[in-house]
Order: structure tokens, then C-alpha cells, then sequence
């Protein structure tokens, strides 16, 4: 797995905050990172879906990490921030409590998840890094998206 | 990949589609020289630019094509076998190109056998072989190659360079460039339009959406500021933007024949392979809808006209043996409707096989034996569109590939169109399909439900109705079901907050959305509305899309987002209950007439006394209400209840039936001339639509008898045997004499259900009654024992009606003087002159008791003066 070359090789990612864990997500996946505001609740979508908003003439699915991650609803008020992504051609948004600065992280210290991690969060995670004094979670941002059966049925 | 090479692969595979087409139209008309010099001029053109590009197995293969075609030209017959030879060369020629096209290179391997048999071809019919002849020069000029990779034929004539005018003019007769041999007509037109890449038109289309989404912006800002300068300006922008919005729209359209254009092979192919002789009609070809719509569609319409080939038209045995033209039709129409495109697929094959569907139906588990029994034929029809069904007892490789007709049902559905069905035993069938010319922009009702708003498309709404206790429209409840009466239909309603899930709705106020989903009719309740819009439908997200209640999603003038409802799914939410509802209050209204199933009665079931379920008529019902038991006051032994201003009776099924201690009391209201009796009940249970037969009869007093309903016994109430009750002289018994009693009348209804319930009223009004099934029973009644002093027929009856009835009665001169009392389903002006003419002497509506004890009364009362 760790061959010269990847020692070398260095990516870059977007990190943030979700209920007190650090993620990190490459940043070629990323649009950009905005406050949402107005976002119109869809009745009958699954909880994961926050709902539709407008980004700049753009209809944006939001998608709420926390229920993603079966961490429950965001239900202490707090105001989500959300980092826009785009996926198969459609336009998406990641609800996130804190958004935190970029890390360029070099691919060979990225170790795979850990076997007894969460499954909820094993599913969607792409590996592990250790950085000084916490773990940041890289996700795979399309099993994030990845909301067919399997996770609507969690 | 090569940029030449992207330009000819697009060429290559538009000139291959037409060819197609060609081939086809040529073996029926071979000695149209003008087709075969397109064809062989189109294969020539492939051959020359394959050969210029180095794509030598290409080459060689067009050139042997092209040699046998060049006979054909020169005069040599056009055999089927030919032809079939010259559409598999065409097939491998496709198959080469799918591989260059993703591999930029040449397959591997030689077409020596196809080469060898279109030589052998060209040999065996002629000893001088035809040098191949140049084509005219100008043929590739006219052919501007198209940048874009679509390998879709239809692009081209999509764009003039004045969309209002010169579009329409460019694009059909573009088209007819290529179809008839006409070049002058053609260069005519290279010089009229120009060649757009789809990906350009739908940024364009794009980009008019979101001007219209911003005039909508402005238009709402401007709305909340009464003096503004902006006003004017504006309203000149919102002018252009719509004419801007409508030239762009039609740079879209296409002809639907873009569509058809691959059918004729298809057809011609199933022929081949099935042995089926079969005419492929096309009729408004030229019917243009957006090329989106068109796209969605082609697959659908190629399945069902395959169907048709392979279910619906006969062998040409067959239908020689059914006194048919061997040669079976597949009629393929287009038109504008409305806002709509309705295509209609016909054959006049052997139609759908009921039986075996019904068959399949019950197989698949798909619903009961009973179930079915009740169905009427277009319900069972329908059934091929459901999920995993398929008719064919073998497999064939046309059909039954695991596309279904579900799948058919399903794309139409996901544009927001319909499919339907007619079926005729012997005589074919008939598929129609309804599409909404385009799907970007469309009016739309704002509504709130739940403090959220929603789109409902303004296509699908009838009207407005506001509803609330006060007002006009009152939503009323049976059992749970909410429903609404307007204009003597009893429309039933479906809270938009039940369906979304968005919290209970209190159900008094709020407005009803009257919304038609193909033939049914329901309401949308919602709290309020806004005002339409004109939304730019944007699809939905992927995550999105399995919530059937909605079919995209937009932005509204504010800015926020809002849901697109899809009516179509809110009506199958509306569930089969509710439909059969609809459908009873129909049948009982408008009371059989021929769209309903003949035999079917709504019933209301309800519990009064004990556990097994008690039904009567609904039609009889005029209310369900629930009283206050405090208001039910007793008085000389009677339970009454001050109901609209009057003492109204309350009266029990049995001595088992308990009123309510407390609470409201749930009964059944009967209302007759002004005045009601009120039957207790102890719970509603349902509407249901049944076949109803009585079974077991009862001697109880009260009881019709026994009924199987939903597949549990139930009581049939006799709702004549309580009126007398509630009401001595509700039929005025006293003025029963010995004299009427001796009278007779003959009752002729085919309903045993309507015997059932006339037989004692009439008795209760002093005649002695006979009964009859049908007019055959009657008339072989009339003849065994002519001294009956009246007859009382339904009008409508299988076999032999009332009017024939009537007619046979009066040419018999034993019977000639017998008056006849006709009961109607409906009154009409007509029926009556009808009757008049047959010697009916009195018309009675079916429902109006009352009307036909005095009818009855009247014509005795004639016949005793007369005697």
C-alpha cells in the first residue's frame, strides 16, 4: 500500500466539525462553504434529508451529517453551516456543525477505520488520520450520498 | 477523439436511421426510383467518407451494399429477402460504428459472409454488373456534420435563425428534403437554417428559465411597492421574457415522427420474424412537442406498437378465418389537445383477451377471484400495466422481455402524461396516451399546507372550492373518510396534511383543490392558496425521487424553494377506497347508467345491536349524522330529536340496539317529503360497492334477507319496513281497501335487489305484487294470467328493456290495456317522449318511493273510474 511514490503524495482536505468529531473531506469534491439560509423541509423524505434550498438559482438537497451518522436530529438550535458538493451531476449540501480550515495531509498516513469503529460511521468513512491530540475521519463523500436502502432502513 | 471522426460517426448514424425508414416505405413501393436513389445515395455517402478517414472493413462492407443497390436502381426487382439482406448489412454497419465510436478503431474480423451474399446477390440477378455511379456532388455539402456526438437524427431542423417564423417553415420541409427526392428544395432550406447542438438549446432553455424565474422575482418586489417607476419597465420585460420563453420553447420542438421514424423497421422485422402481415399507418407526423417530451416517449411508443405486432394482430390465418383483411393495420395518430399531444395506437387485432388476464391476474396473486368478479372490463384491461404482468403464454423474443407494460405506464407517467386503453373483443385495441407538450415551465396553483408551500400544476385542477362550516361547502366525514358534495357528486377529499404527513388538519376550513387524475375526480385540501405562477419545473433530487407525491421541484418569485406536487401521485394515495366511493355515489346518483357495472349497488355498512354488519343502500341514506344524546328526548315511548327544526323519530333495528348513554350517537337519516326518521346505529362501518345478492331472505320483520359483503355476512335492512313506523301514514296505509288489495301488479325488474325492496312497499300500499325477473318472465307471466291490473318495469334491463317490454305488452290485445308504469334511472325528456311513444303511462325516478305509490294509486284510481 505505501509505495514511494504516495509517501510523497499529498491531498488536501476540507475538515469540520459534527457533533464533537473532526471529518475531513478531499477538497476536489468540494464546491464551496456557505451558511444555509431558508431551507424548505421536504414532508417524506428520510430524516438524513434537511431539505431543498436555493443556492444562487440552484436547487441544493441538504443532507444532514449528524442523522447521516445516526447521531440523532439537530435539535439544540444550533445553526448548521453547509458545504456544497457536487455529485452525479446534481448539487448537494452537507449540513455540518463547524466548518475548520484545509489540511494538506500526506497519503501514505491515512490508515484504514479502525475495525470496532461505530457502523454507521464505518460506512461512510474512507480511512482515518492521526493528528495532534485528535482523529480526523475522512469521508467518502458518495457512500455519504448513498442513501438507498441499507441506510433508510438504519 | 478525432474531430472528424466525431463529425462522421454523428452523420453516419443520422444517415443510418433514415435509411431505415427508407428501406421500409421501399420494399412496399419498389419501384419508387426516388427512394432507392436516397438509400443508395445515403450508403454511397457513408462508403466515400470511410474510405476518406482509412475505415477499410467499413468500406468494403457499404461497397457491397452499394453495388446491389446500384441494380436495384437499374431496374433489377426488389425481393423481401433483399431487402432483409440489405437491413442486416445496415445492422452490422451500426455494430461497427458502436465500436468505433467508443474504441475509435475497427472491430476486428470481416463481413466476407454478407459481402459474399449481397455479391452473390447482385450476380445471380444480372450478368453486366452496374458500375456504382457517382453521386451528385452536392449531397455532402448538404450534409453540415453536427459537432455534437447525439447521435439523434432529429436535431437539425431544430433551430431557424428567427425562431417565430422561419422555424416552422425550416423544419418540415427539411425533413421532406430528405424523404423525397427534391435537392433544389433542400439547398433551399441549407441556406434557411442552421445546424444548433442540443447542448446550446438546452443551455438556452436553461437560461430563459432563470430569467423567468428572475422576472418573477422583480414581479413580487414590485407587488409589494404600489408607486414604484419600476412598473412600467418592467412590465415590457416581463412581456419580452415571455415572448423570449415561447421562441425558445419552440426551437425545442420537434415533429413527433422523429419518434415514429424507427417503427417502421420494427414492424417490418416482427412481420418477418412472426410470419404476420401488418401495415404501419402513421397519421400527424408532423405534430411537433418538446424534444425532451419527445425522447421520454420514443420508448414507450416503440413498445407498444411491438405489442400491438405481437399480441394484438392476428396470423393472417386467423384472421382470414375471422373474415379479416389478412393484412393486419397498426394506426399510429398524433394531435394537439388542449396543452397536450394525444398519440393513439390502434390495431385491429384480436383486442385483449380477458379471460386470460383475468386468469393472469388471480395467477400472479395480483387480487382475488372476488375481487375480479367485481371489476368492470376497462378496470380489468387495466391490469396489463401492472407490475410484472405479462400475457404472452410464451415468451417471445419481441415481447416479454421483462419491459413491461408497467414500465410503459410508469415513463408516460414520470412526463405527467396518461396512458389509457380500449379494448374490443375481435376488433382490436386501442391505446391511448396523453403528454403535456413540454415539461420546463408550467402554470401552477401556490397552496400552503401545514405552513409549507406547495406547486400543484394548474393543468390537473378544475377548480377552487372554499370550504368551512359556515359556508356553502361543508367537509363532512364517513367514518374517516373526509368527503365534500358539490354540485350533486359526492367528491372525495384527501387532506394535502394527511398526505404529506404534516400533522392533523382540523378538517372544517380550508380550501378544496378539485383535482382530475384521468377519469377520477377527487378534492385536495389544503389550508390556503396564493396564486399561480408560472414555475420552471427543475427535476428532482436523486434522493428525492421514490416520494411519489412529487414530481419536481422550483423556485418560487421570492426565492425559496418550494415542492411540485404530482397529482398523480396524491391519487393513488386517495387508495381504491375512496375511488370505489366516488364511483358508488356515481352509480347512485346518475344510478346505472352504462358506464357503471350493471349489478353493483353501494351499500353503507354499519353495526346496530349485534356484531355481524348490517347494510342498506346507500342511495336511500340522505345523512349520516351524530347526535348529542343529550338532545334525544322520550317521549310516549318514542325516542325523537330535535333535528332541522322538526321532531324527528329515532327508531331501532331491534330490541338489541342500545342508544348511547353518552356522547354522540351515531344514525342514519331518512328523509322523504320533507320529513326524517333517524335509524340507530351503534357504528359506520364503510361504503362499499358490491354485487348485491340476496341469499338467504329473512322472515324477520326488517330484514331483506342475507348478503355476502367484503366476505362476511351481512344483514340487508329493509328501510321500507321502518318508515311505517316512524310515520303512520308515511305510505298511507289506512287507504288500503279490500278492493285495492284484490288488484294486482306485476313488478318486472332484473335486480333482485330492487325487487326485494319494492315488493313491500307496494304491498304496503294494499296490492297483491308478482314479480318478474326480466321482460321474457314477464310477458310469459302476462300470458299464463292476463287479469293484472298494472305493471311497474325498470326501463333498463338486459336483453329485452323496458321500452320493448312495453311495446310487446301493448301488441298483445289480451294485455293491450294493462297500464305500465316505467321506473327510470333518470328522467330525461327524452326517455319520457320515448316512453310516451311505447305507451308508458307514467314515468317514476328509481329512488322516489313515494312518486311511485302515487303513481300506482293514480293508474288503479283511472282503472276504476274507467271500469
Amino acid at each position: 500500500m505505501t509505495t514511494m511514490n504516495d509517501a510523497a503524495k499529498l491531498s488536501e482536505y476540507v475538515t469540520f466539525t459534527t457533533a464533537g468529531q473532526l471529518f475531513g473531506l478531499p477538497i476536489e469534491g468540494v464546491q464551496d462553504v456557505f451558511k444555509p439560509s431558508r431551507i424548505t423541509r421536504v414532508p417524506l423524505a428520510g430524516a438524513e434529508i434537511a431539505g431543498v434550498l436555493n443556492l444562487r438559482g440552484r436547487i441544493v438537497t441538504a443532507v444532514e451529517l449528524r442523522c447521516r451518522l445516526g447521531l440523532g436530529r439537530r435539535d439544540d438550535g444550533s445553526v448548521p453551516m453547509a458545504i456544497g458538493i457536487e455529485a452525479k451531476g446534481e448539487s448537494f449540501s452537507l449540513l455540518v456543525d463547524a466548518v475548520g480550515e484545509v489540511l494538506k495531509l500526506p497519503d501514505a498516513e491515512r490508515e484504514p477505520n479502525p475495525i470496532n469503529l461505530d457502523r454507521n460511521l464505518g460506512r461512510v468513512s474512507a480511512g482515518v488520520f492521526r493528528l495532534d491530540g485528535q482523529l480526523l475521519v475522512v469521508l467518502d463523500i458518495d457512500r455519504v450520498l448513498d442513501l438507498s436502502a441499507e441506510a433508510m432502513a438504519a | 477523439m478525432d474531430d472528424l471522426l466525431r463529425e462522421f460517426l454523428t452523420e453516419t448514424n443520422e444517415s443510418l436511421n433514415l435509411v431505415d425508414a427508407e428501406l421500409v416505405r421501399f420494399e412496399q413501393e419498389p419501384n419508387n426510383g426516388a427512394i432507392l436513389g436516397n438509400i443508395f445515395r445515403l450508403v454511397h455517402t457513408i462508403k466515400g467518407t470511410c474510405g476518406f478517414l482509412g475505415l477499410p472493413r467499413l468500406e468494403t462492407l457499404t461497397h457491397a451494399a452499394e453495388t446491389l443497390m446500384g441494380k436495384f436502381r437499374d431496374g433489377m426487382p426488389v425481393t423481401a429477402a433483399a431487402v432483409t439482406l440489405i437491413l442486416s448489412t445496415i445492422d452490422r454497419v451500426k455494430s461497427i460504428l458502436d465500436t468505433i465510436e467508443k474504441s475509435e478503431q475497427e472491430p476486428a474480423g470481416d463481413d466476407a459472409d454478407l459481402i459474399e451474399q449481397l455479391g452473390s446477390m447482385a450476380r445471380d440477378e444480372d450478368a453486366e454488373p452496374a458500375p456504382p455511379s457517382s453521386p451528385p456532388p452536392e449531397l455532402v455539402e448538404i450534409e453540415q456534420p453536427d459537432p455534437a456526438q447525439e447521435p439523434d437524427p432529429a436535431q437539425e431542423p431544430e433551430t431557424g435563425p428567427a425562431p417565430e417564423k422561419a422555424e416552422k417553415a425550416a423544419a418540415k420541409p427539411e425533413k421532406a428534403e430528405r424523404t423525397e427526392d427534391d435537392r433544389s428544395a433542400g439547398d433551399r432550406i441549407a441556406s434557411h437554417s442552421i445546424r444548433v447542438n442540443v447542448d446550446t438549446l438546452d443551455h438556452l432553455m436553461t437560461t430563459v428559465s432563470e430569467l423567468v424565474l428572475t422576472r418573477n422575482q422583480l414581479l413580487e418586489i414590485v407587488r409589494r411597492h404600489e408607486d414604484s417607476d419600476f412598473k412600467v419597465p418592467l412590465q415590457r420585460l416581463s412581456n419580452v421574457t415571455a415572448e423570449l420563453q415561447e421562441g425558445v420553447m419552440k426551437t425545442r420542438m420537434q415533429p413527433i415522427g422523429n419518434a415514429w421514424q424507427k417503427l417502421p423497421r420494427v414492424v417490418r422485422d416482427l412481420c418477418a420474424e412472426l410470419g404476420k402481415d401488418i401495415d404501419l399507418s402513421m397519421r400527424g407526423a408532423d405534430t411537433e412537442l418538446d424534444r425532451q417530451v419527445l425522447d421520454l416517449v420514443k420508448d414507450p411508443l416503440t413498445h407498444l406498437v411491438r405489442n400491438c405486432a405481437d399480441h394484438g394482430i392476428e396470423p393472417p390465418a386467423e384472421r382470414i378465418a375471422a373474415a379479416k383483411p389478412a393484412k393486419g393495420t397498426i394506426r399510429l395518430s398524433a394531435w394537439h389537445e388542449g396543452g397536450h399531444i394525444i398519440i393513439e395506437i390502434a390495431d385491429n387485432g384480436r383486442g385483449l383477451d380477458l379471460a386470460r388476464i383475468k386468469a393472469k391476474v388471480i395467477e400472479k396473486g395480483l387480487a382475488s377471484e372476488a375481487q375480479i368478479a367485481a371489476k368492470s372490463e376497462a378496470e380489468i384491461c387495466n391490469y396489463i400495466f401492472a407490475p410484472g404482468f405479462s400475457t404472452a403464454a410464451q415468451v417471445t423474443s419481441i415481447s416479454g422481455r421483462g419491459v413491461g407494460m408497467d414500465v410503459v405506464r410508469n415513463n408516460i407517467e414520470q412526463i405527467g402524461g396518461t396512458v389509457d386503453l380500449k379494448s374490443v373483443p375481435g376488433a382490436g385495441t386501442t391505446f391511448t396516451i396523453k403528454i403535456p407538450l413540454t415539461l420546463a415551465i408550467v402554470s401552477a396553483l401556490i397552496v400552503e399546507a401545514g405552513g409549507e408551500r406547495f406547486a400543484i400544476p394548474q393543468l390537473a385542477v378544475l377548480e377552487l372550492v372554499r370550504a368551512g362550516n359556515n359556508g356553502e361547502h361543508r367537509i363532512e366525514r364517513i367514518k374517516d373518510a373526509p368527503v365534500l358534495r358539490l354540485r350533486n357528486k359526492l367528491l372525495p377529499l384527501v387532506p394535502l396534511r394527511d398526505v404529506l404527513r404534516l400533522g392533523e388538519c382540523d378538517g372544517a376550513n380550508g380550501f378544496v383543490v378539485v383535482t382530475q387524475v384521468g377519469s377520477q375526480v377527487f378534492g385536495v385540501v389544503v389550508d390556503g392558496v396564493f396564486h399561480t405562477e408560472e414555475i420552471v419545473i427543475k427535476p428532482m433530487s436523486s434522493k428525492l425521487r421514490h416520494i411519489p407525491v412529487f414530481s419536481g421541484t422550483t423556485i418560487l418569485g421570492d426565492g425559496s424553494v418550494i415542492m411540485i406536487i404530482d397529482p398523480n401521485g396524491v391519487a393513488q394515495t386517495l387508495g381504491r377506497a375512496a375511488a370505489a366511493a366516488a364511483r358508488a355515489e356515481n352509480a347512485a346518483l346518475e344510478s346505472r347508467d352504462e358506464d357503471t357495472d350493471e349489478d353493483t349497488v353501494s351499500l353503507l355498512v354499519f353495526r346496530a345491536g349485534s356484531q355481524q354488519p348490517k347494510a342498506v343502500p346507500l342511495s336511500l341514506v340522505t345523512r349520516l349524522e351524530e347526535i348529542d344524546c343529550r338532545k334525544i328526548e322520550i317521549s310516549d315511548g318514542r325516542h325523537l330529536v330535535q333535528y332541522r327544526d322538526q321532531l324527528m323519530p329515532l327508531l331501532r333495528i331491534d330490541d338489541a340496539t342500545q342508544l348511547k348513554k353518552e356522547g354522540a350517537q351515531p344514525i342514519l337519516v331518512f328523509s322523504d317529503h320533507g320529513r326524517s326518521m333517524g335509524l340507530v346505529a351503534d357504528e359506520i362501518v364503510d361504503i362499499v360497492e358490491e354485487k348485491l345478492d340476496i341469499e338467504v331472505s329473512s322472515d324477520r320483520p326488517g330484514l331483506l334477507g342475507y348478503a355476502v359483503i367484503k366476505g362476511a355476512t351481512t344483514e340487508i335492512v329493509d328501510v321500507g319496513h321502518f318508515l311505517p313506523q316512524a310515520f303512520e301514514d308515511w305510505f298511507r296505509r289506512r287507504d288500503a281497501s279490500a278492493a285495492r288489495l284484490s288488484r294486482s301488479v306485476l313488478l318486472v325488474d332484473d335486480s333482485p335487489f330492487f325487487r326485494e325492496l319494492l315488493t313491500p312497499l307496494i304491498k304496503a300500499a294494499g296490492y297483491r305484487v308478482v314479480t318478474a325477473a326480466s321482460a321474457a318472465d314477464a310477458l310469459a307471466a302476462l300470458k299464463s294470467d292476463a287479469r293484472f291490473d298494472l305493471i311497474v318495469t325498470d326501463t333498463e334491463m338486459p336483453d329485452m328493456d323496458g321500452f320493448a317490454l312495453a311495446e310487446a305488452v301493448r301488441a298483445a290485445p289480451a294485455t293491450a290495456g294493462i297500464p305500465i308504469i316505467a321506473l327510470a334511472a333518470m328522467v330525461s325528456a327524452d326517455a319520457i317522449e320515448r316512453g310516451r311513444a311505447v305507451g308508458f303511462h307514467d314515468f317514476v325516478a328509481k329512488f322516489d318511493r313515494a312518486g311511485l305509490v302515487a303513481a300506482i294509486k293514480e293508474q288503479s284510481a283511472d282503472l276504476g273510474r274507467a271500469a
